[in-house]
């Protein structure tokens, strides 16, 4: 993906640089120390980073706090309806190649209500980086249950603790047959979180990016250790994977995974723990957009193609 | 009950057409006749060729299909009943009609599902295989027997015809050759040009080898010939040449025509009798001409796809039927919200739940209208003949994109298997959508700029510079910025709203069929068109004063339809959805469940409308609505 800006390339005057700030939509209104506003850090560097021009970049996301992410930016956003904004990006893509794509889901948002589509994206493999904000649970209506709730978590719609494991948003993306590219990162570490979404960005592919997200207000408690004793996080670490200095400066803890290697990750993803890097990416996994793209043609073409089904069907 | 001697005429009988016996002209201004097999003996093949070449010769037709419910019914049971009717006119037919005069049947089961359908003229000549007659199962042969006496309690003349006997002198499996033979057989009955027959064949077969067509074609040449030699009467259904040219296919062929005339980009859907043949036709010809069809994961995701592709700037549809209307809700609510045009075809089928897949119904009216939560407007345009189906696409394309909003397509499943000639379009570029503008948006404009008088308002499609707004689903300012304030949902929903009223001041008043005044108006909607205006022509030769009022538009409404009711004495609906009778038990005036127009038309107009329904889940007939037209008329009274 890689709409750039069009001031900067446009040759009329002095390129203009764009800032950070020139990304910046509404101001925020995430509770304080929610880590969704540490992936809105994130994402505003990576569109300075890259001057991705703001009219060509269009942010799809779904119902939950995670999903107003559209809203603090100012590039073209469509804030959907709970569940769904895989559907929606997948649409968007089809029709314009040129626009950057972005959806931004919460774990309920993707795992549970939209799983379907989820399960679809990662076949269709169309270009674009998908988010998982996941912080355990339904944050915007108030701590319930969701499908990554830690088994025992009492929330207010399973009071005596969730009843079941969680399900492994990893493990079931790199099930799904054409899964091209999945990493997992942390809002509390942002040099990482910039690097994973960099390596997402890059991907020309369905890109699936879990962050492990602080939600203070529900699940203060279930990053905590992670946060507190950085060594129980392991660091994925390969020449061709996310590599980050002061992440691994900081994270003692190293594995050495070839993201080329998909029983590898499966296996990693399986074994539970925690850990951050790339899991997997093929950049050579079939696209649909790349086959199922809008044609281009012209209003003489199509007329061309309708008087011959006329004549086909002519009496 | 009688056989004809004829069908027994030794198999060395001379060939050359034409020495058969005295043949008797049946002449007809219309005719109606069925083929009827179990599932996939070609039937439907043989009825559709047989209406294609009658059409290229210059008759009116209409065929329906007969469809069995499961896909691999058992063979020679009534419920595999296959095949198709198809009417015969000298000038243009609008419908099925009421029974077949003549019936082709592979097994005398199908033939029974017919007749017990009350299907078939009374005298009705019917040509059945004679081969079952003496099958060397004695199941078979019992079957037969009983069959034939159950169909002897009425006045038909069966001939029997041994089909497979005379397939087997061409072709190693003769009951697969069938569905050729008779059509040689209705091309021997009806004087079909043999040459054009033939062309069809090879239509039909074009995907097929040079072989298979010459098979095909060696055993319609062996029916004709037999009809020739061995029928004694043959039909004439005067032919009137076309004096302009003309097209022949059925309603779902229509709508995807329709679609790329339109100039759609993206069809997005999910498999659902009876609509999903569109997606087929589109799926083979559409990428040729710069579309696509998406095939989503589900309905959800279908609607999903076509509205990110909309809102991206392409032209997108999404094509379903019931459940996945259902399925469809909320996303089309999004659609409303945001005002991203989106054009849906609902081929409506038989409901609620799974209801009847591939059976006609027009039940899916009030849950256009109304099936989103919350208030949410928009446009419903229900065609009623085949070529409406082709034109209504460029009408919803345009309004989606000119007023912001959902358009419904109404279909159903009469129109989307009905074969009707129609005059051939002429493409016009005018017609297709011009490509969006994705130069920068002007200073101060706002993404939702709505001109307070109109609730109209122009969107911005990503890629313009100074445009960038989050599009929300949440109630929203013209700023696109989430609002809570009072006035704000109140301003969204007007807007909305006013759009509707906006569309209808565009309209003129639809013109009644018959007379402007009378006694008794039917009002009617979509595909029964044809089948309600035949009956009001055969109650105005009868004397009747009795017009009929075809609603193209039914949100909004068309104009002036109070003032056209206070001409008749009574207004009554004829729709395919469920009403109660008002003598069922427990129904009073005021518990009555109505059809959904008639609600409808109450709840807009204040005139006691009244209806007649019914859900056989097969098109209306002219008699039957006649016949409640005479009921209606002969209560008195308002209602
Ligand atoms: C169809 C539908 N069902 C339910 C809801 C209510 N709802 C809104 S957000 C949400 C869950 C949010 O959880 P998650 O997706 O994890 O996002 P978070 O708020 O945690 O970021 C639910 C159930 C809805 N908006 N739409
Ligand atoms: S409730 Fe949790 S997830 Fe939602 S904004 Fe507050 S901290 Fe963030
Ligand atoms: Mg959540």
């Amino acid at each position: 993906m890689t709409a750039t800006c069009t001031l900067t390339d446009c040759g009329a005057g002095e390129p203009v640089e764009l800032t950070m700030a020139d990304y910046q939509g509404a101001v925020a209104r995430w509770c304080p120390g929610c880590g969704d506003h540490s992936v809105l850090s994130a994402v505003q560097r990576l569109l300075e980073a890259h001057q991705l021009a703001p009219e060509r970049t269009v942010f799809v996301s779904g119902i939950g706090c995670s999903s107003r992410f559209p809203h603090y930016l100012r590039t073209y956003g469509f804030h959907g309806i709970h569940g769904r904004a895989l559907p929606v990006a997948t649409g968007i893509r089809l029709a314009r190649p040129d626009l950057n794509v972005f959806a931004v889901m919460g774990d309920g948002d993707c795992c549970s209500i939209g799983a379907a589509h989820w399960v679809h994206a990662i076949r269709y493999n169309v270009d674009m980086v998908a988010l998982m904000l996941d912080n355990n649970i339904y944050g915007l209506t108030k701590k319930q249950t969701s499908p990554t709730t830690p088994l025992g978590f009492a929330t207010n719609t399973q009071p005596r603790g969730s009843y079941l494991p969680p399900l492994d948003p990893l493990s079931v993306t790199l099930g799904v047959t054409n899964a091209s590219f999945v990493a997992q990162t942390a809002d509390w570490a942002p040099q990482h979180l910039y690097r994973t979404l960099d390596a997402a960005f890059r991907h020309r592919g369905f890109a699936f990016v879990r962050v492990l997200q602080r939600c203070p207000v529900w699940t203060s408690s279930v990053f905590q250790d992670l946060v507190r004793d950085p060594s129980r996080v392991e660091i994925l670490v390969h020449d061709d994977g996310i590599r980050d200095e002061s992440t691994e400066s900081v994270h003692t803890h190293h594995v050495e995974h070839d993201p080329g290697d998909i029983d590898a990750a499966r296996r990693l993803a399986e074994e539970g723990g925690t850990r951050l890097g790339l899991f997997f990416r093929d950049p050579e996994r079939p696209r649909y957009d790349a086959t199922r793209r809008l044609p281009p043609y012209t209003p003489a073409d199509r007329i061309a193609v309708l008087e011959r089904e006329f004549d086909r069907h002519a009496v | 009950m009688t056989t004809s001697p004829s069908a027994f005429a030794p198999a060395g009988a001379p060939r050359d057409a034409g020495t058969g016996p005295e043949r008797r002209v049946i002449r007809a201004r219309e005719h109606c006749v069925e083929v009827v097999s179990d599932s996939g003996e070609g039937a439907q093949k043989c009825g559709q060729s047989f209406g294609a070449v009658s059409a290229k010769m210059g008759n009116g037709v209409w065929t329906v299909e007969i469809i069995p419910a499961e896909i691999q019914p058992p063979a020679r049971t009534p419920a595999g009943a296959s095949g198709v009717r198809i009417r015969l006119g000298s000038g243009p037919v609008t419908n099925w009609g009421d029974h077949a005069e003549l019936v082709v049947a592979f097994n005398e089961q199908v033939l029974l599902a017919r007749h017990r359908q009350n299907a078939l003229a009374d005298d009705a000549v019917v040509l059945l295989e004679s081969s079952w007659r003496d099958h060397e199962d004695e199941t078979v042969r019992t079957a037969w027997q009983n069959a034939l006496e159950e169909l002897g309690t009425r006045h038909y003349r069966i001939v029997l015809v041994p089909m497979q006997e005379q397939c087997a002198t061409v072709v190693d499996d003769a009951r697969r050759g069938r569905n050729m033979f008779v059509l040689g057989l209705l091309a021997g009955i009806y004087d079909r040009d043999a040459e054009r027959c033939r062309e069809q064949i090879a239509q039909t077969f074009r995907k097929k080898s040079r072989e298979v067509y010459e098979r095909n074609a060696l055993l319609f040449d062996l029916g004709r010939t037999w009809a020739l030699e061995q029928l004694d009467f043959r039909v004439e259904v005067p032919t009137t040449p076309h004096d302009e040219p003309m097209v022949v296919m059925n309603g779902n062929t229509a709508l995807a025509l329709g679609a790329m005339a339109a100039g759609m980009d993206l069809c997005a859907m999910y498999p659902i009798t009876p609509a999903t043949s569109v997606s087929h036709y589109l799926g083979d010809v559409f990428e040729d001409a710069g579309g696509i069809v998406h095939q989503a994961e589900d309905e959800i995701a279908a609607a999903g796809v076509a509205i990110g592709a909309s809102y991206a700037g392409k032209v997108a549809f999404t094509v379903t039927s019931g459940p996945g209307l259902a399925l469809k809700t909320e996303f089309l609510g999004l659609a409303v919200m945001t005002e991203t045009p989106l054009v849906v075809v609902d081929v409506q089928r038989g409901g609620p739940s799974t209801g009847l897949p591939t059976k006609i119904e027009q039940s899916d009216l009030l849950a256009v209208l109304f099936g989103q939560p919350g208030d949410a407007p928009k446009v419903v345009l229900a065609p009623s003949t085949i070529e409406e189906c082709f034109h209504v696409m460029v009408t919803a394309r345009r309004i989606a994109e000119s007023f912001r909003c959902v358009v419904f397509v109404l279909s159903d499943a009469n129109l989307a298997t009905g074969v009707q000639p129609y005059p051939r379009p002429v493409p016009d570029e005018r017609w297709l959508a011009t490509p969006p503008d994705l130069g920068p948006v002007p200073e101060g404009l706002r993404p939702y700029d709505w001109d307070p008088r109109t609730g109209l308002s122009r969107r911005f499609v990503p890629g313009q510079p100074g445009g960038m707004h989050t599009l929300t689903g949440l109630v929203h300012d013209e700023n696109s910025k989430v609002s809570y304030a009072p006035g704000a949902n109140e301003r969204g929903c007007a807007m909305r709203s006013r759009k509707i009223a906006v569309l209808q001041s565009t309209l003129e008043p639809p013109v009644p069929h018959g007379a402007d005044a009378g006694d008794l108006l039917v009002v009617a909607w979509g595909s029964t068109r044809g089948a309600v205006e035949e009956a009001v022509d055969r109650a105005r030769d009868a004397g009747l004063a009795v017009s009929s009022l075809h609603l193209t538009f039914l949100s909004p409404l068309e104009p002036g339809l109070r003032e056209i009711f206070a001409r008749f004495g009574r207004v009554m609906t004829v729709e395919v959805n469920y009403s109660d009778e008002p003598d069922d038990p427990f129904v009073t005036d005021e518990n009555r469940r109505r059809g959904q127009l008639c609600m409808l038309l109450r709840a807009q107009t204040l005139v006691d409308v009244d209806c007649w329904t019914r859900v056989p889940g097969q098109p209306l007939r002219p008699a039957e609505i006649l016949t409640a037209i005479r009921a209606r008329l002969a209560k008195g009274g308002r209602p």
